[in-house]
């Protein structure tokens, strides 16, 4: 347990560092709603940038767009279940369900900055997915990429 | 060892030796001889030409109408099922995705279990496996079969008691290279290649003494020439000496050593040139803009000498790829006539979209066309230079990154992935699953980390503007470059074919069908729904007189990911009849495999 702390503070770090907008509202709306999605379908930047890492990384097992594949579960689904805490523990630590029947596991991303540095924006992505806000494929329209946002994402990717 | 004196030392090399000769042309004859066998099925692809050809014709177009259900066999494993049995005298090998089980049956016995293997793998091999827990299966030699298994390991079982002889662990899986294909067994040596191109992982083959499990030689896809095992004399692309440093050249930095070039796919072997053939995938990352240059050898067909892994010719298809068109797909080897002329052919259906036909002693191109027309990233390819012909519009490099290229043909699941084709001698035609996929593609920076995926692209898969099928299955003659004839298929065709000498061709459907044709037209003969979506290979035997097809289903793979759910939302919108819909409203998971023959 210790270890996996340990990991979530840096990962609390991280986060902070690739902040974006939303660090700014207080924690119970954005883990509810951590998205904006205008009238004209206009989504936000996070949801938008979540789009792009959770369907370069996450979909190779859990499909494309969250709709799950055959050997893994569709996170439009398990996303009206999860609360952000756990959404961040499973991601950050992995987890395992092996036994003779299932062999479903699913990988610690807590040293990749590939999805830790978008940790947020995957989040506030799948919410819009399972909450039905956001239709499948690539969104037609998105907000700017806030200026505040890119210098979070250089500093956490050192880039 | 220390205690032995200089003298028993260099008895026991020469017996050794002595040893290693007997057993090199033992192995070799052997195999040589029962891949002439059409009673059985002796390496994955059939032969070491890879026709998955059968010569027998006791099911043929006028009777495979008739064919019933002869007997069924679970695995008890849910994931993705490819590849197929071997079948060796009375016993059947069938192997499984993870966690790799294999099991021996008696069909003398009514397909009696004689022995079952299953290794204790790490679970955390699982997720590192890019699509899905597959394994293409096992390879018999000298009387044991060898398992390829997810986390790298090459085991070498004995083929009576399926106890371990030796084993050997090929690569680091912690660092996401993991063990998919099947291996080939050539003379005294059995061949592996890695999986783990999305995981930055540098691509290379792998020959161990079949006898010890030591490596005889192993050549990567990129790097110094000595690693790679090129001659800067005298291995030639296209007819030309390759030059001193022609992979390094080609990479900026040490981009190279988490470059890619993986080689998950098939082989193949041509006994009178002593050359084996294989293809390697995708540079690493999937963002074009971070690794400036051809990326040499990433996507590139190798002729290696099986003796010692030095490369007698080699051919990128697909240089400083931009859509993850790996160019692992079986090497179809085939003596036939081209413009009038007898030639050893090699036959080659790249995901990049093209049939590619090359002299597989000299390594000349020959032919080069698209097999699916949907193909658009490329015009043509440039029979004397090898290059092809790209088109702007298409290219995810021109427009660069955080820039959503559309309606990329093929997707980056190839117009075909790793099913192999078969060639029937008989018709002189290629029988070739294909998917018919577009795509979105947008590459963006990505940071390496040891173990982490390494993609830096997001990508939306969707069939060809205007039209409602994911895949088709074609007839193809590689002379000329032509599509014979083609049948659409609601999903992609992601099983492998199987031609016979009784005119039928076979081929399965993730929808779970196995299906015959008739091989000269194309007419379909004979359908049946096995248990599950069908991802593995077609193989046919004869035991007790009676000739059996048989295929493993069990639905998953690549193909489980994107097609599972459908590949998008709306499928009012692509059309009225035959409108597809989610795999999932077709078939449900769980191994098995089926075997068919003709009522008595």
């Amino acid at each position: 347990m210790r270890s996996a702390c340990r990991s979530l503070f840096f990962l609390a770090v991280a986060v902070t560092l690739a902040g974006s907008v939303q660090a700014q509202e207080t924690a119970s709306t954005t883990e509810e709603k951590p998205y904006h999605v205008a009238e004209d379908g206009t989504v936000s930047w996070p949801v938008f940038s979540g789009f792009r890492r959770y369907n370069s990384v996450c979909h190779t097992c859990h499909g494309p767009d969250g709709v799950g594949s055959t050997f893994a579960p569709a996170l439009v689904d398990s996303m009206k279940r999860l609360s952000y805490e756990q959404y961040m523990d499973v991601v950050v630590n992995g987890r395992k369900n092996v036994n003779t029947a299932v062999q479903r596991t699913m990988p610690s991303f807590g040293l990749d900055p590939n999805v830790m540095c978008y940790i947020d924006d995957i989040y506030a992505y799948l919410k819009a997915r399972s909450d039905g806000v956001v239709p499948r494929g690539r969104p037609a329209k998105k907000e700017d990429k806030p200026a505040e946002w890119a210098e979070a994402e250089a500093a956490c990717m050192g880039l | 060892m220390a205690r032995l004196t200089p003298v028993s030392g260099f008895v026991l090399a020469f017996a050794g030796t002595m040893g290693l000769w007997a057993t090199q042309a033992a192995a070799n004859d052997e195999l040589l001889k029962i891949q002439d066998d059409p009673k059985q099925w002796v390496m994955p692809l059939g032969n070491y030409s890879s026709n998955r050809y059968s010569g027998l014709d006791q099911i043929n177009r006028d009777n495979v109408g008739d064919l019933q259900v002869a007997w069924t066999f679970s695995t008890g494993v849910l994931r993705g099922h490819e590849g197929g049995p071997l079948v060796i005298g009375n016993m059947m090998y069938v192997h499984a995705p993870f966690p790799n089980t294999v099991f021996a049956l008696d069909l003398s016995k009514g397909g009696q279990i004689v022995w079952k293997y299953e290794p204790q793998q790490d679970p955390n091999v699982i997720p590192v496996m890019c699509c899905d827990t597959v394994n293409r299966g096992v390879a018999y030699g000298d009387g044991k079969i060898f398992l390829h298994q997810a986390d790298t390991k090459l085991v070498a079982l004995d083929a009576k008691t399926g106890k371990e002889v030796w084993s050997a662990m090929d690569g680091d899986a912690t660092k996401g290279e993991t063990g998919t294909s099947a291996p080939l067994v050539v003379k005294d040596k059995v061949l592996i290649g890695n999986s783990g191109g999305e995981f930055g992982v540098l691509g290379k083959v792998t020959a161990y003494n079949m006898s010890d499990g030591k490596i005889a030689w192993r050549a990567f896809s990129a790097g110094p020439d000595d690693q790679i095992k090129v001659d800067p004399a005298k291995t030639t692309a296209l007819g030309k000496p390759v030059g001193k440093d022609s992979s390094l050249k080609t990479w900026e930095g040490d981009q190279w050593k988490i470059g890619g070039g993986t080689t998950w796919g098939w082989m193949s072997y041509d006994p009178e040139l002593n050359l084996v053939y294989y293809g390697t995938g995708n540079p690493s990352t999937w963002n074009p803009a971070q690794r400036p240059g051809d990326n040499k050898y990433s996507m590139t067909i190798f002729a290696r000498d099986a003796d010692t892994g030095m490369a007698k010719w080699l051919y990128q298809m697909t240089p400083h790829d931009e859509w993850d068109y790996d160019g692992v797909n079986e090497m179809i080897l085939a003596d036939q006539q081209v413009n009038g002329q007898d030639r050893k052919l090699l036959v080659h259906f790249d995901r990049n979209g093209f049939g590619y036909t090359l002299d597989r002693d000299t390594g000349e191109l020959l032919v080069a066309e698209k097999y699916d027309p949907a193909v658009n990233w490329a015009t043509k390819i440039d029979l004397k230079t090898g290059l092809p012909d790209r088109v702007k519009e298409f290219s995810t490099e021109a427009n660069g990154e955080d820039v959503n290229t559309t309606n990329i043909c093929p997707a980056a699941l190839g117009s075909k992935d790793q099913q192999p084709s078969a060639y029937s001698p008989k018709t002189g035609l290629f029988y070739v699953p294909t998917n018919h996929v577009c795509m979105d593609y947008e590459p963006f920076k990505v940071a390496y980390t040891a173990g982490q995926p390494y993609v830096g692209a997001t990508l939306s898969m969707y069939p060809p503007k205007g039209e409602d099928h994911l895949g088709n299955f074609i007839a193809w003659d590689a002379t000329t470059g032509k599509i014979k004839w083609s049948l659409p298929e609601p999903f992609s065709v992601w099983s492998g074919a199987l031609a016979t000498a009784g005119d039928v061709v076979f081929y399965g459907m993730l929808e779970g069908y196995l299906k015959a044709v008739d091989a000269e037209t194309g007419k379909e003969l004979y359908r049946f729904k096995t248990p599950s979506g069908i991802i593995g290979n077609v193989n046919t035997y004869e035991y007790d007189g009676k000739q059996y097809i048989a295929v493993l289903s069990g639905v998953g793979g690549w193909a489980g990911i994107g097609m599972a759910a459908g590949l998008t939302e709306d499928t009012a919108g692509l059309g009225a009849v035959g409108a597809y819909k989610a795999l999932s409203s077709y078939t449900a998971l769980g191994g098995t495999m089926t075997v068919f023959a003709l009522p008595e």
